[in-house]
């Protein structure tokens, strides 16, 4: 089957997901993002490649890091921003999505960001613009339901090969709630397509998906057996939000078991580093000691997620 | 044609520029070829002030129809730009896209007090209104439509002039 995410040519066309995307399009897109980060230190933030496009960031979720990112990337390529809070908007009023879109499109839209709860909403909007032979516009998945969150595993890679260099030498540990976590997989996508030997997830059984094993992972209930000399440690946010039924005791046993404190990151690398994709629940899966000690990376993520939105961006309007 | 020799090129460029030189000039490269003969004027000139570096891949007037080609540098200019005499420095002047891009960029980083143009060749065939101040040698006929000049670097980094025909 036709990548849907590729153009004929095997140029990127949408961003819908990191899986299956092949490591040359994850390479390239991690290659231009490097001289991207060197635009926030000029006088003017600013390049043309972008210039008279027109970027609907469309959010029928919450969100502040990614929206807020998505939108400087968007504006230092001078592209113009159309920032829609979809929850105050028509479709709280009965309007589809679809008819949302169409009526974006009638404004002059030439890329969506989208962030929807539904897993494959993204997808929908790219077949619809196909369907319709409007082609040439960019759906950029910003988040949809569990299923993926590209442009966050992309900068992680990013910090990753920033501070590692090698991905073929490491070995990383996702941790925390997996089973609701679009992060999740789309890091261990990243992961496993740029070639990191050994991704381990850790959690406990009720926060794992069933056939988790199967995305090539190697599975720990016990932190400290599975923190044992890993390179990167990803946390992951506890997601309340999603958490139907009671699939933890209490949020103090969960920190007590799962939750990153200095002592348990003592028994990873010396020099291994903390990530978390934010926004981070202090003294529930990680502690501030190590939210603000020497091995996390978590604020470079935000910085370095600016340059890698703006290279999917500039890639997608080339294609 | 005869292809000259990029050596001598150099030296002639060099003798060009050094009067107009000040405590103050800085040079700037424009990748790739340009950053390789400021790399070399750097050295002859004997400049004090660092050297800077321009990939124009993002300010291209082409970019919507070609996209980003190879593998964008990283643009480095390690001095304050406001103020300064600043000379841009590229292998081969052509249509002038490629000036016009590199202006468009170092503006971005500040307001230079001037800014000269300095090629090894220039091949004619201007599209844009610009010329170079310091020039080692122009082309006496237009190439053939198609074909590109450009400069090379061997392992050893010796530099040569290359024709190739489309």
């Amino acid at each position: 089957m036709l990548n849907p995410q590729l153009t004929k040519d095997g140029r990127l066309r949408h961003l819908l997901t990191l899986d299956g995307l092949p490591k040359a399009i994850l390479t390239e897109i991690l290659d231009i993002a490097a001289p991207f980060s060197e635009v926030a230190e000029r006088e003017v933030k600013k390049l043309p490649l972008l210039r008279g496009k027109s970027v609907f960031n469309v959010f029928f979720e919450n969100s502040t890091r990614t929206r807020t990112t998505f939108e400087i990337a968007a504006k230092r390529l001078s592209a113009d921003v159309i920032n829609l809070n979809v929850s105050t908007s028509s479709t709280s009023k009965g309007e589809t999505l679809l008819d949302t879109v169409d009526n974006l499109c009638a404004m002059g839209a030439d890329m969506f960001v989208m962030r929807h709860a539904s897993s494959g909403a993204p997808y929908l909007l790219a077949q619809h613009l196909r369907a319709t032979g409007r082609d040439h516009i960019s759906v950029v998945n910003a988040g949809d339901g569990r299923h993926a969150h590209p442009t966050q595993g992309l900068l992680d890679m990013y910090t990753i090969r920033h501070y590692k260099q090698d991905f073929t030498k490491l070995t990383v540990a996702i941790v925390g709630d997996v089973l609701h976590s679009r992060v999740a997989r789309s890091e261990i996508a990243a992961l496993t397509t740029l070639g990191v030997p050994e991704v381990r997830v850790i959690a406990p059984k009720t926060l794992l998906p069933t056939d988790v094993e199967r995305m090539g992972v190697r599975v720990f209930h016990d932190m400290k057996e599975g923190l044992k000399g890993v390179d990167v440690v990803m946390m992951l946010r506890l997601q309340n939000e999603r958490m139907s039924g009671a699939l933890l005791p209490s949020s103090g046993e969960y920190f007590k078991f799962y939750g990153l404190t200095e002592e348990k990151l003592a028994l990873a690398a010396k020099d291994a580093i903390v990530l978390h994709p934010g926004p981070m629940n202090r003294g529930v899966e990680i502690d501030s000691a190590v939210a603000d000690g020497v091995n996390a990376v978590i604020l470079p993520q935000v910085t370095f997620g600016i340059a890698v939105r703006m290279a999917v961006m500039s890639m997608l309007a080339a294609g | 044609m005869t292809v000259p020799e990029v050596k001598q090129l150099l030296a002639t460029l060099a003798e060009q520029i050094r009067p107009q030189l000040t405590p103050e000039t800085a040079l700037v490269g424009i990748h790739t070829g340009g950053v390789w003969v400021a790399e070399r004027l750097h050295t002859l000139l004997g400049i004090s002030q660092p050297l800077g570096s321009i990939d124009v891949a993002f300010y291209r007037d082409d970019y919507n129809s070609r996209g980003l080609h190879g593998k964008p540098q990283r643009s480095g200019i390690p001095f304050d730009v406001a103020d300064r005499h600043i000379i841009l420095v590229d292998d081969v002047l052509y249509s002038g896209r490629t000036t016009r891009a590199a202006l468009n960029e170092l503006f971005d980083y500040g307001r230079p007090a001037r800014v000269d143009l300095a090629v090894l060749v220039d091949r004619g065939e201007r599209q844009l209104p610009i010329a170079a101040r310091f020039c080692a040698h122009t082309l006496a006929e237009p190439l053939p439509a198609g074909s590109k000049l450009s400069l090379r670097r061997d392992d050893h980094g010796n530099l040569s002039l290359e024709v190739k025909s489309a």
